[in-house]
């Protein structure tokens, strides 16, 4: 007697769920560009690595008619895999199976492998692509999405939680993207918003093109809801698995070393930075001169522009960079690019990774809206995620650190462990005219010719304070560096930082400024 | 993915211009109106139900003008100090946005 009966009864069960929602269903998911939930995890899984969990669950429900419908997997796919020998687990919801809706047997799945991500301390990848609650399964359903947005909190910090938005990912749903660490997503494709446009039309009568609302544009430019903005659905798994390669695989751990290699051509720093402080230049360029093989990896790169944030290596190691962007509204702080900076810092001091930042900043954005959406709160995440953090830290100012800017972007004051200044610095309550305009007023006013005695206090003001040698007389700055020996410094100062330790009095948590 | 070939404006940060670029969030902000209490606008968009109010009419402090519904609740819309009605902008089974300039008083 053969088992060959079993199994391939066993090969036929698989083939028939494998087929998702059927060919029809296929063919609808194809036509709107999109891949299918289980190509897209072959996609990004390496080659033969997927293992799939829980293919053979049905729902439960009976009523309104659903005791009647079978639906595969119960719409969506979870498994384990590798990504570069990383191993992950993975969900992807499958649209093709009443629309990826999520009933309680779907979010159990979900909340399966989420469990088993925390437990193994491995990265957990969530693909969405769903039309959301299966309302005929009721408050079942809505106890699902908590049970999902639980997890996601609790394994917050724990180990890396992306997102993938790959098709609509409304309502409800939408709030576990929203507690993971990395939200991916793609042109024409992701559809994120609580209230989609129909309601938006039928309640306020206005009237909103789906992308418009909630596309991957608007939530990658706008909102600050994704941080990786990509043309296609393999350009997105690209991005995810070079992410992959950035970060540990949990908090315990450090993340993966890669050979060491030397920054790639030869610019020299000096030549990227015009001698006009009032003039812009894209401090990723500068980025690019300091990492290994200038690899930079940025993130949210369409978001507050004005801050650049991302992944680089430095002898091999993880970085984190935070770096003003001058050559976007001049580089200032305000509300989104403090949020922005803010939750990087806290996600690099959560994995163990360095964190290095380049100054050059005329303070934060005045004006009636940015008081107004709360400049104060949102200002003081950076100061709260910079003190917070014990991380290494190092800091570098390039040219401007104004006023409360200064104090903000990792200062000494705020404990950073290396503070580094090019001679360029500026280190100040505020600029030099201001400063002038303020200090010497009298002078100013009572001069024969104003403006030739404000244009002097100008002057003096510059070269006395308009240094960096003020701070560094103080020890505030450790050390003022020619800007070509910014990586050998930057090398020096996480040499000495590998076992670095910084104890925090004990607490249950911090009550940062959300 | 960026424009690069954007213009580097002036920007001003306290005393001093920069050269610099704008974001498209930065260009499309909205600018700050003084608000006039003589005009009371909507603070929720949904559907005039019912004005309970005439124009010239003479009311007190809390008196309610109209009745608007949003978000599945009636909400009165009351009179924010003694005064007249100076002009009813919204009529009866109408849907407004946020911020729509409902009633006039003087």
């Amino acid at each position: 007697m053969s088992l060959k009966k079993y199994i391939l009864d066993l090969r036929k069960r698989r083939e028939k769920v494998q087929q998702g929602g059927g060919e029809k269903a296929i063919e609808k998911q194809t036509a709107m560009g999109k891949m299918t939930a289980r190509e897209r995890i072959l996609a990004l899984l390496d080659q033969d690595s997927f293992t799939e969990y829980d293919l053979f669950v049905e729902h439960e429900a009976r009523d309104f008619g659903m005791d009647k419908k079978q639906l595969h997997g119960d719409g969506v796919i979870i498994g384990t895999g590798t990504i570069y020998g990383a191993p992950v687990c993975v969900f992807a919801q499958d649209f093709t199976v009443a629309g990826g809706s999520l009933g309680l047997m779907h979010a159990r799945k979900i909340t399966k492998i989420m469990d088993h991500a925390l437990k193994m301390r491995v990265p957990l990848i969530g693909i969405n692509d769903s039309g959301g609650a299966r309302i005929q399964e009721g408050v079942n359903s809505l106890a699902g999405y908590g049970e999902i947005f639980y997890r996601n909190t609790i394994a917050s910090g724990v180990i890396p939680q992306i997102s993938v938005i790959l098709g609509p990912c409304a309502g409800g749903a939408v709030y576990s993207p929203a507690l993971t660490d990395f939200v991916f997503t793609v042109d024409k494709i992701s559809k994120m918003f609580i209230t989609g446009p129909n309601v938006i039309k039928t309640v306020l009568g206005e009237e909103i093109s789906m992308e418009d609302l909630g596309g991957a544009r608007v939530h990658a430019e706008i909102t600050g809801n994704a941080h990786f903005f990509a043309n296609s659905e393999a350009e997105c798994f690209d991005q995810i698995k070079k992410l992959i390669t950035f970060i540990p695989w949990n908090n315990k751990q450090k993340a993966r070393a890669f050979p060491p290699k030397p920054p790639k051509g030869k610019t020299k720093i000096e030549d990227i930075i015009p001698s006009d402080p009032k003039n812009p230049y894209d401090v990723r360029d500068v980025i690019k001169a300091i990492v290994d093989d200038s690899d930079f990896f940025e993130i949210q790169e369409l978001f507050a522009a004005n801050i650049v944030i991302g992944f680089g290596r430095m002898n091999g190691e993880t970085i984190g960079f935070v770096a003003n962007q001058p050559l976007v509204l001049a580089g200032v702080l305000d509300t989104d690019s403090s949020d922005k900076a803010a939750r990087f810092i806290r996600y690099c001091d959560a994995f163990n990774i360095p964190i290095i930042t380049l100054e050059d900043m005329p303070g934060y954005l005045p004006g009636i809206d940015q008081e107004h959406a709360g400049v104060i709160r949102h200002g003081a995440k950076v100061l709260y995620a910079y003190s917070e953090a014990t991380v290494p830290k190092i800091t570098v100012i390039l040219r401007k650190a104004y006023g409360g800017g200064y104090i903000a972007m990792n200062s000494r004051h705020l404990h950073a462990d290396f503070m580094f200044a090019w001679p360029t610095a500026e280190i100040a309550v505020m600029g030099p005219e201001g400063a002038a305009n303020i200090i010497f007023k009298k002078e100013i006013e009572e001069a024969d010719d104003p403006e030739k005695m404000r244009q002097l206090k100008v002057q003096e003001y510059k070269e006395k304070f308009a240094n960096p040698y003020v701070a560094a007389a103080k020890g505030y700055i450790d050390s003022v560096i020619e800007p070509d020996e910014t990586r050998k410094m930057l090398l020096h100062a996480l040499d000495v930082s590998v076992s670095k330790e910084d104890h925090r009095p004990e607490k249950k948590h911090g009550i940062p400024p959300f | 993915m960026k424009d690069d070939n954007q213009e580097l404006v002036d920007f001003q940060i306290l005393s001093l211009k920069y050269k610099t670029r704008l974001t498209r969030k930065f260009k499309e902000r909205k600018k700050y109106e003084v608000p006039d209490p003589n005009k009371l606008k909507s603070v929720i968009p949904g559907t005039v139900v019912e004005i309970k109010a005439k124009k010239g009419q003479k009311l007190k402090e809390g008196d309610v003008i109209l009745l608007l519904e949003a978000m599945k609740m009636i909400n009165e819309i009351h009179m924010p100090f003694d005064g007249k009605i100076k002009k009813i902008h919204v009529e009866k089974g109408q849907r407004i946005s946020k911020n729509f300039l409902m009633v006039e008083i003087e």
